[in-house]
């Protein structure tokens, strides 16, 4: 397949890891931290951490959007899809994202809630034209990369002057969540050497924003693409940077990252968000200024103000470590509950119910480890 | 490490209730049916776990299947739920090594639905059934209120004649085993999924469904003892049939990226819907698990037939405590292949 075998070849791959082996020094240890699911999920399907010499670890960060939406917002979503004149759409990934009281949006459809699983916003648009009596209420999630499809839906109900279609807003901006994962101090927290930086949320805010992490905090960051051989680069990348005590932002993905990135997109998202004071993230706690609302101008599309949504606060499973996990402080293996309280089809815990997360990617990947090992070629033995 | 379930946590039969999961093909569903419906009829045939169950008969041994098709759309690229409902059946009966013989048909329509489609289905079922040579001999109609139903679900049966001293079943695979594929996978998956109401996209991709006793019955022809057990690899796609292989004898299974044959415009596909082709329905494919020594000869027979034009050896079976599905990728890393949690997308077939 043109533009995407190219990112994937096993040869160029082999390449980049002898270089990643030869240059990696032997007598220190590299931990880089990959923000967003996407890498997590490219580095588990095609088998990445098999290609790096054992002192490269890879962290898995919170950048999974499904992984750190607080219970409390799940909640009130199927307390709103439960009211008989309101039809919920939803991204798929969000259907089997645990509740409290062991319930999930899957289980509320079963029980007789009107949830609809879309696949873009414009699908929502579709519902409330075609279906005027009901309440369309769209659940959006998401990054800076979600957040202009959902400012588009707004603007195009705002055009066709929709009475009947709104949306919960959950989305939640990248930058505060690194500054908080740095600035967090916590006993047992490895230290950071370096960060895979975002792939799409790049497209739309661009290198800028990221600079400041390695000014402020002596941080080499790698904007990389979510193809393996991208993943690849951007490791040899940061290892480069470290070895040589620099501390920038470098761009891996420069066929779609630019340094100001999307500006039609950042100014739509300026003209129909503002920022919320604050807001939780699970596993996080509460973030300042990291996530977005409707301004009052579009007041009438914010399903929270029109059906005046209260969030609770919901604790997670008390065992559950999702938080020390998306915070790079412990590992799916240490958590009680992994693989038997808490698995992909029961997810107990944020980081197991997208297959971005990490305990699902340890999941499908790293319980394997104990396991007879396939022909896969370590370049560094 | 911990001993984990492979089916994952229990039912909550106080409190659950049916989801859009629990027909998926995943491990939800495997887990529904051996909760509560091998709970209920437990018996030795159902214990196998086969997609079918053979017994004695004076002069004989039969072999029986039942299958439900609830696909949406009824039409798509290279089908509709009627060729579809012939060939799945037949396919259940074919992967006992067994032969064919009789089918029913049952309709439960819902009221409104067009006669004119119906009997586009019901012309394309008896066209299916003639050209594979199992007649449907018997049958049932009934019609539920409008609201009721969606359209048209039809339930099947067929049974068929076991082969002699022969038998295939889910738990005969063999550490060295060779795990034979016999085409490209995701072809059903994809083109149902470019039909859909809110998804439809351009593609030449046609569904794969089709009959598969004739190939069957060349391969059994030649390789008849070494082969172990075979399976169509339909809800849940290749990654449920290995997996369900893995857990029923007891072994692993690793299998090459590279060896898997998937058609540019499928992975394209997968590729712009985010799904992966190792779990994308299949309707006309078989995977068979076969002693080593007959691997090539049998690859070469398989590809010799029409439905088996793009046969490949994509792995062996392996020792493994875990039963994990292993996989090299093409990228020179490895992976497990697990189940598939929840659905990809409901109602394929």
């Amino acid at each position: 397949m043109k533009h995407v075998d190219e990112y994937r070849d096993g040869e160029l791959a082999f390449g980049i890891a002898r270089r990643i082996a030869a240059e990696a020094r032997d007598d220190r240890s590299y931990r880089f931290m990959e923000f967003c699911g996407g890498h997590t999920h490219a580095i588990s399907r095609y088998g990445i951490e098999d290609l790096l010499p054992h002192n490269i670890r890879m962290i898995h960060g919170p950048g999974c959007p499904v992984c750190v939406l607080p219970i409390g917002r799940i909640d009130a979503a199927i307390e709103l899809a439960t009211r008989s004149e309101v039809t919920l759409c939803v991204y798929g990934d969000l259907m089997r994202v645990p509740a409290s009281n062991g319930s999930n949006l899957l289980m509320a459809k079963a029980a007789g809630a009107d949830i609809r699983m879309i696949y873009s916003t414009l699908d929502a648009i579709r519902i409330a034209e075609h279906e005027p009596h009901r309440q369309v209420i769209f659940f959006a999630i998401g990054f800076e990369t979600t957040t202009p499809p959902t400012a588009m839906a707004v603007r195009l109900a705002q055009k066709r002057a929709l009475t009947n279609f709104s949306i919960f807003c959950n989305h939640v901006i990248t930058p505060p969540a690194i500054q908080k994962i740095l600035e967090s101090g916590e006993p047992g927290a490895v230290e950071i050497d370096g960060f895979i930086g975002p792939a799409h949320v790049s497209t739309i805010i661009g290198t800028k924003p990221y600079s400041r992490f390695a000014s402020d905090f002596h941080k080499s960051i790698v904007i990389a693409g979510f193809e393996p051989l991208d993943v690849l680069q951007a490791i040899l990348m940061l290892i480069r940077q470290v070895n040589e005590g620099r501390a920038e932002v470098e761009n891996q993905y420069i066929r779609a990252v630019s340094s100001e990135g999307n500006r039609k997109a950042l100014a739509e998202i300026e003209d129909i968000f503002e920022m919320r004071e604050s807001f939780e993230w699970r596993g996080l706690g509460e973030i300042p200024f990291s996530a977005l609302r409707l301004r009052e101008r579009y007041a009438e599309f914010d399903a929270e103000r029109h059906f005046s949504i209260v969030t609770k606060q919901a604790l997670d499973n008390p065992a559950c470590e999702c938080g020390a996990i998306l915070r790079g402080v412990k590992h799916p293996r240490d958590c009680k509950l992994f693989g038997v309280g808490c698995t992909p089809e029961r997810p107990l815990g944020a980081c197991m119910v997208s297959s971005e997360g990490s305990c699902a990617a340890y999941w499908a990947y790293g319980r394997f480890r104990s396991s007879p090992k396939p022909s896969g070629r370590r370049a560094a033995e | 490490m911990k001993r984990i379930d492979p089916l994952g946590s229990r039912l909550d039969l106080r409190h659950g209730c049916v989801d859009l999961s629990h027909g998926a093909g995943g491990r939800a569903m495997s887990r529904l049916i051996a909760d509560i419906f091998h709970a209920s009829f437990d018996n030795e045939w159902l214990q196998a776990g086969n997609d079918q169950s053979a017994f004695n008969v004076d002069g004989g041994r039969m072999v029986m299947t039942t299958d439900g098709y609830v696909v949406s759309p009824l039409f798509f690229p290279g089908g509709d739920i009627g060729c579809l409902a012939v060939h799945g059946t037949i396919n259940d009966i074919a992967m006992a090594g067994a032969k064919p013989l009789y089918m029913s048909a049952s309709f439960i329509l819902e009221e409104g639905f067009p006669l004119g489609d119906l009997r586009r289905i019901a012309k394309s079922m008896g066209d299916a059934s003639r050209a594979a040579n199992v007649p449907i001999i018997t049958g049932d109609t009934k019609v539920v209120e409008r609201g009721k139903g969606d359209g048209v679900f039809i339930s099947t049966a067929c049974v068929g004649l076991a082969p002699a001293h022969i038998e295939l079943s889910g738990n005969m695979a063999r550490a060295g085993d060779a795990v034979l594929l016999s085409g490209s996978i995701g072809d059903h998956g994809v083109a149902i999924m470019s039909r859909r109401e809110n998804l439809s996209f351009e593609t030449e991709i046609l569904s794969d469904t089709a009959a598969l006793h004739d190939l069957v019955a060349r391969m059994m022809e030649v390789a008849g003892p070494s082969i172990r057990l075979m399976r169509d690899p339909t809800r849940g796609g290749l990654a449920a049939t290995l997996n369900e292989i893995a857990q029923q004898s007891q072994v692993g299974v690793r299998i090459e990226e590279s060896a898997i044959p998937v058609k540019p415009q499928v992975a394209a596909a997968c590729e712009l819907l985010g799904l992966d082709p190792l779990f994308v329905a299949n309707e006309g494919k078989l995977v068979a698990i076969v002693a080593p020594d007959i691997a090539q000869e049998l690859l070469a027979v398989m590809r010799s037939h029409p439905l088996g034009r793009d046969s490949a050896r994509i792995g062996t079976v392996i020792d493994d405590d875990h039963r994990f599905v292993q996989m090299a990728t093409a990228f020179g890393g490895s992976r497990i292949v697990d189940w598939l949690s929840g659905e990809q997308l409901p109602r394929i077939c």
